[in-house]
């Protein structure tokens, strides 16, 4: 991560499917609700389309896609996440946020080598606080420009 | 002193002075002996000196200081300028510009400039004998302050304070102490200059402004000044200064310098006072010079603004003009009578507050025209090419927007124009025309967009050798080029992979075509179109639109969802039945007008969720591209509207066939169709 921090790092937590995930707060400009989002033609699958944010259009991502989790409706609890990363601005939908909690430095583990089908390289390590396990999240390998390179090759097509 | 918050000014400023030595120096080679170019050349290169040597940057002074030995050479006509002379003069500057760039980009503007100087220094005693001493001079005067500033005068500073007083300026030495307790000299002695600038221009100053910006005096020093002021005025003006505490100020005239000069010192105030005299009879005279003075009135008018600046206004505009919608639509529901007026008002009020804005925005064509006169006389150097470049029109105004992107494609034509549009002299000869090429530079508005034409009084466009190359290079097929007209035939130099040179040169032909102009100007939503007559020339025209930031469009919904098609691209809408739709080898089309078009079906191609029932009738948006007509299928047409463009964001990048978004009075975000990527 990018701030170190010798004891902890202060982390909004977000829900998809049954388990938790960080991101640093630093990243986060804001959490916003549900809202009508334009649909972008030709994108990749997980690009959910854009939003007029405040008079900027920001770009959408469905993590649920992102990751490979199976699509679920949307709900009251569903927000999207506002992240700025290397002076990129989108919004990513997550089932719910309700957290921000310290992790210590200490507490966090690498990824372990098993994960499933889910990618490693988006997965920074992997924190236990008390007792909830959380998965911290690389956001740059998330919005990679592999991404974005699989993104130009579908429209080229 | 802290100079970072002058850094920008200075950029700014040292750019357009080099402009200005550019455009004079090229008015000069034409126009050898005109004094008031000289002067105006000098000008610009003494305030850039004395620009740099304040902000520190050396070699940009010391190069600048060369080149003013040269140009003052010429002004006492011990040279006679030439294009040799002009050429190193020209290089000279080039280094400038490129030393500012520099300093623009973080740099510190250190450059070799040993070989220039060593060059202008061998023209400047080739044929003139100026003492070196005016360096030396210099270089002593920091330590010598406490004697009169006179004596330290070099011969071009006499020169100009001679000249001052032939224009009936008065020639002032001010000394000026400042309190003992100052604790910011430099500073104090910063706003003193200013002042100073403000009024006159100062000449010299003793201890040197260097010296003078890192607090190597005492409490007191001397300044020239060339001014028109008053005495007491200018006394009165720089008292305002705080912790100035004495100014003393005596005009003399160069006569009494002169004198000074075999006296040595001490009698300064004798050839003041009649020097005074002098001033106070001339003082009548002066009204007739004014026309120096109101220059610098036109630009006491305009201020500098950083155009992030101007940018966030015109963001905060467009959220104002979200909600001016918003507001519009509430009030229709309402129907209150009162708040509909004061609607109606307010938005006449945004209307007008959007014209503003957007002006401000706009800047005149001459910003990119400007270099080419420069490159056009490099280029016909380099190609043994006789060719005057004619300007029209460079006031015309174009957003900043519109204007950052033409420069490159600009450039690429004219050189396409004087590398293979104008002939060598030998053959222009031959073919009964004068021996001087002419390349014409035309900018002017015609209703929302503004055209700029290069023309070119060279060979022409070979219709023959275009379709010959086209066809061996495949980009057309013998078959199509026979139904060819004339326009299209041009139009294919425009097409990728299409290079008619002969010989590749150094200037165009390498490989990277006109394509890219015209995929730049398509890009900014204009376009490019040729017209030729072999053996008279051609005439390249760019259609380029107004503004960037707001365009009116077309809105559309196609089943759920809204487009906008902008307007510039439309030819007209139409609702055609189902039977008229055809077929022609599988692909839709329409017999529109005696043409046939073929349709492209929006909801295809962005695969558009089907919610609705088959029409029986479709709506159809005619567009084109160049020549080139296509029909889009949507669903309704919602209506015309103005709107402004927003980027995607940096994450989402060339989407296909979407050129932007905008944000329509209700919140949401609208999908901008990019026509010319719909129509191959």
């Amino acid at each position: 991560m990018t701030e170190v921090n010798d004891q902890e790092i202060k982390a909004i937590i977000f829900q998809l499917k049954n388990e938790e995930y960080a991101i640093s707060v630093q990243q986060v400009g804001s959490i916003e609700r549900m809202q009508h989002i334009t649909r972008v033609p030709q994108t990749s699958e997980f690009v959910k389309g854009v939003i007029n944010l405040r008079g900027v259009v920001t770009p959408i991502i469905d993590l649920r896609k992102r990751f490979g989790i199976e699509e679920s409706e949307f709900t009251d609890s569903t927000r999207i996440i506002i992240v700025y990363i290397d002076g990129l601005e989108v919004g990513l939908i997550v089932d719910a946020a309700y957290d921000v909690i310290d992790i210590p430095q200490s507490a966090i583990e690498p990824p372990p080598e098993v994960i499933g089908t889910v990618d490693v390289d988006y997965i920074e390590g992997v924190a236990k606080v008390d007792s909830r396990l959380l998965i911290l999240l690389n956001m740059k390998e998330v919005l990679s420009s592999k991404e974005v390179k699989i993104l130009k090759s579908v429209e080229n097509s | 002193m802290e100079m970072n918050e002058y850094l920008e000014v200075f950029i700014e400023e040292s750019k357009e002075h080099i402009q200005s030595l550019n455009n004079h120096l090229l008015v000069l080679e034409k126009n050898p002996s005109s004094m008031e170019i000289i002067n105006e050349i000098f000008r610009s290169a003494h305030t850039l000196k004395g620009m740099s040597a304040t902000m520190g940057y050396k070699d940009l002074a010391n190069l600048t200081h060369k080149m003013e030995n040269v140009l003052d050479a010429v002004r006492n006509k011990q040279l006679v300028i030439n294009s040799d002379i002009l050429d190193v003069v020209l290089n000279a500057v080039d280094h400038l510009e490129a030393m500012v760039i520099d300093i623009a980009n973080g740099g510190d503007g250190k450059c070799n400039v040993e070989s220039l100087v060593a060059k202008l220094d061998l023209i400047e005693n080739g044929e003139t004998i100026v003492q070196d001493k005016s360096d030396s001079n210099e270089m002593d005067s920091s330590q010598n302050y406490n004697s009169s500033i006179v004596n330290t005068l070099d011969e071009f500073e006499i020169t100009i304070l001679q000249e001052s007083e032939e224009k009936n300026y008065s020639n002032l030495q001010i000394t000026i102490k400042l309190r003992e307790d100052c604790l910011l000299k430099a500073a104090r002695v910063y706003m003193v200059f200013e002042v100073l600038e403000q009024i006159g221009e100062v000449i010299k100053s003793v201890p040197t402004v260097t010296a003078l910006e890192e607090e190597k005096f005492e409490h007191e020093f001397t300044v020239l000044l060339v001014t028109k002021e008053k005495t007491e005025h200018i006394k009165k003006k720089i008292m305002k200064v705080s912790e100035v505490d004495l100014v003393t100020i005596v005009s003399f005239s160069v006569e009494g310098i002169k004198k000074q000069v075999k006296q040595a010192s001490g009698q300064i105030h004798q050839s003041a006072e009649n020097s005074q005299l002098e001033v106070a009879s001339t003082l009548e005279i002066t009204a007739e010079n004014n026309t120096s003075n109101s220059k610098t009135v036109i630009n006491n008018k305009t201020i500098r603004v950083n155009i992030d600046r101007l940018d966030a206004l015109m963001n905060l505009f467009e959220e104002l003009v979200i909600d001016r919608g918003r507001l519009e639509q509430i009030s229709d529901q309402l129907k209150h009578v009162e708040l509909q007026e004061t609607v109606e008002r307010m938005t006449r009020i945004s209307g007008d507050l959007q014209t503003i804005i957007l002006n401000m925005r706009m800047v005149p064509v001459d910003q990119v025209f400007n270099r080419f006169p420069r490159m056009v006389r490099q280029l016909a150097k380099d190609l043994a090419k006789e060719i005057r470049i004619v300007v029209n029109g460079a006031d015309t105004e174009l957003d900043r927007t519109v204007i950052d992107e033409i420069g490159d494609p600009l450039v690429h034509l004219i050189r396409n124009a004087i590398d293979h549009g104008i002939e060598s002299p030998e053959v222009r000869k031959k073919n009964g025309k004068s021996p001087e090429g002419l390349l014409e530079l035309n900018a002017y508005h015609s209703g929302n967009h503004v055209f700029i034409e290069i023309s070119d009084d060279g060979a022409g466009i070979s219709k023959e050798k275009v379709i010959n190359k086209a066809i061996s290079n495949g980009v057309i097929t013998s078959d199509q080029a026979s139904q060819l007209s004339d326009k299209q035939v041009y139009q294919l130099i425009l097409e990728s992979g299409f290079s008619t040179a002969e010989t590749i040169s150094d200037v165009s032909g390498r490989g990277v075509g006109l394509d890219v102009v015209k995929n730049t100007i398509e890009s900014l939503g204009g376009n490019v179109s040729i017209e030729s007559e072999l053996g008279k020339g051609s005439v390249f025209s760019i259609q380029l639109p107004l503004t960037l930031s707001i365009i009116s469009v077309l809105l559309v919904e196609v089943e759920k969802e809204k487009y906008a098609i902008p307007l510039s691209s439309i030819i007209e809408t139409a609702i055609v039945d189902k039977s008229e739709i055809l077929s022609a080898h599988n692909k839709k089309v329409i017999d529109f007008r005696g043409k046939v078009v073929p349709l492209i079906s929006i909801k295809e191609v962005f695969d558009v969720p089907r919610t609705m029932e088959k029409d029986e009738f479709y709506s159809i948006v005619i567009i084109r591209k160049g020549d080139k007509m296509a029909g889009l299928i949507v669903g309704t047409f919602i209506g015309q509207q103005e709107v402004v463009l927003k980027s995607l964001g940096d994450y989402l990048t060339n989407v296909f066939a979407i050129s932007g978004a905008t944000i329509l009075g209700d919140g949401q975000v609208a999908l901008i169709i990019d026509t010319n990527s719909l129509i191959k």
